[in-house]
């Protein structure tokens, strides 16, 4: 079943110019995780923000559909806040709020009108689901910085979730962190899939080919070739992808 | 911008130790019907000195593959050479075991007449040289044309094989004295037979190679 479906999708920074996404047309399938990868400035993260209408913060301009569930989230009448309650994104840096452990999680739920006597469910429900529970359900009001970077990564997953996203938009959530804590967040991912529908960009060939299920490839703003992740990195179609993903150019 | 550069390298390396390896083993299948058709038993005795060279870059190459693959992650078309790589040279070891063992043979009957006057076998070694050189070919230009047909080849070789086999039995049956040296010949003519079936093997890997479509050929 089709989650996303974008349709001529295509952004332009600046005066309107420059191009950073040529007609993209890609059809991301629920409950799957899908890989963006390709060389920086490629457009996969210009991709990724334009799922939630994140390239508008910047001043680009968006051409073209993405359609969520069937209803384009550009047609002018979508609630952008609303949208991205629906679509949480955990970005690169791992970013807590400077409050504590319980705050941050309880955060997103709060400005969307939650009642406190039911957050405290929330963010147990929101921790265990990001694996990090057992590790700070007696630290709760602990300040959020204080806590590792691996840690601090899956408290950005679980305040994604602890709004009840449908989407989770992960932009290389693992670079700044080390083995383990990168494995853990692998793992975490394969478990969210269950429940959530995954689009990750990663620099980290390996991570797309050990995580995700279908992987697009992205080069000079065009989708060059979208598939299968296994095609694509054992069998690649187009010649510029095998390239890529075998390093020959980068 | 190339990237990788020692990578690449690496790879090139892989590749030309194939082509290498490939080479010395068409070479053996080669030079035991030679030494078996000229009764020459000093190449027979060469050729069995020669194929520890084989056995050593097997180890080599399999040394090369594993490091390729534990420090370097290899992708598409890369990891599908190392892949196509660690198999055929299974079958490359093999085909020059076979030779080996048809090595040790002649130097037994060399000395002596033989059961029947070879037609067949050279004929069989013809093909399956020619097969083993398509194969190295395909896996040096990635071009795969030549190897489409290898499955009708390997018929002709069986029917050649059936053939050797049925009259060498009839000579046995005529003459019993004949046993020892006719029943030489059939295990060199299974041997042939073997080694064709070897490059149907390599061909079918590297069809995989190129395509990533995986084909089981004769």
């Amino acid at each position: 079943m089709s989650k996303i479906e974008t349709i001529g999708l295509s952004v332009y920074y600046g005066d309107g110019t420059v191009c950073g996404l040529k007609a993209v047309n890609i059809t991301i399938e629920a409950n799957k995780i899908t890989a963006l990868i390709g060389p920086s400035g490629c457009g996969k993260t210009t991709f990724l923000r334009a799922l939630n209408r994140m390239n508008e913060l910047k001043g680009a301009q968006t051409k073209g559909k993405v359609l969520i569930d069937g209803i384009d989230i550009y047609n002018g009448k979508v609630d952008v806040i609303q949208l991205r309650k629906r679509i949480g994104m955990v970005f690169q840096q791992p970013n807590p709020f400077p409050m504590s452990i319980y705050d941050n999680v309880a955060y997103g739920p709060r400005i969307h009108g939650q009642r406190n006597e039911n957050l405290g469910t929330i963010v147990e429900e929101s921790l265990k689901k990001a694996a990090l529970w057992d590790e700070v359900k007696d630290r709760l009001d602990e300040n959020a910085l204080g806590f590792s970077g691996g840690q601090q990564q899956r408290l950005c997953i679980a305040r994604a979730l602890a709004v009840n996203p449908e989407i989770i938009l992960f932009d290389e959530p693992c670079s700044a962190l080390d083995p383990v804590s990168t494995a853990r967040i692998e793992e975490l991912l394969t478990e969210l899939k269950q429940e959530y529908t995954i689009v990750i960009v990663t620099h980290n060939m390996q991570q797309a080919a050990r995580v995700s299920d279908c992987t697009a490839f992205f080069l000079m703003g065009e989708l060059i070739e979208y598939g299968k992740t296994s095609q694509i990195f054992e069998r690649p179609k187009d010649k510029r992808t095998e390239d890529y993903i075998t390093g020959r150019f980068g | 911008m190339k990237v990788r550069k020692d990578y690449l390298e690496a790879l090139e390396k892989l590749k030309s130790d194939v082509l290498r390896m490939g080479e010395l083993a068409k070479a053996a299948a080669k030079n035991a019907i030679d030494a078996l058709v000229n009764h020459d038993k000093e190449l027979a005795v060469r050729l069995l000195e020669e194929n520890s060279v084989i056995d050593r870059m097997e180890f080599e190459i399999e040394n090369q593959c594993m490091r390729l693959l534990a420090l370097q992650q290899p992708m598409a078309i890369d990891l599908r050479t190392i892949e196509t790589s660690l198999k055929i040279i299974t079958d490359f070891d093999r085909i020059s075991d076979l030779a080996g063992d048809i090595a040790e043979i002649v130097i037994q009957i060399a000395d002596q007449p033989y059961a029947k006057p070879l037609i067949d076998i050279p004929r069989i070694s013809e093909i399956s040289q020619g097969m083993l050189a398509d194969c190295l070919e395909a896996f040096a230009t990635h071009r795969i044309e030549k190897l489409e047909d290898f499955s009708a080849r390997d018929d002709i070789v069986d029917a050649l094989f059936g053939q050797i086999r049925r009259e060498l039995v009839a000579i046995m049956i005529e003459n019993p004295r004949a046993i020892t040296s006719a029943s030489h010949l059939i295990f060199i003519g299974l041997h042939q037979e073997r080694i064709a079936d070897h490059a149907c093997n390599i061909a079918g890997r590297i069809i995989y190679m190129v395509t990533g479509e995986r084909r089981k050929l004769g």
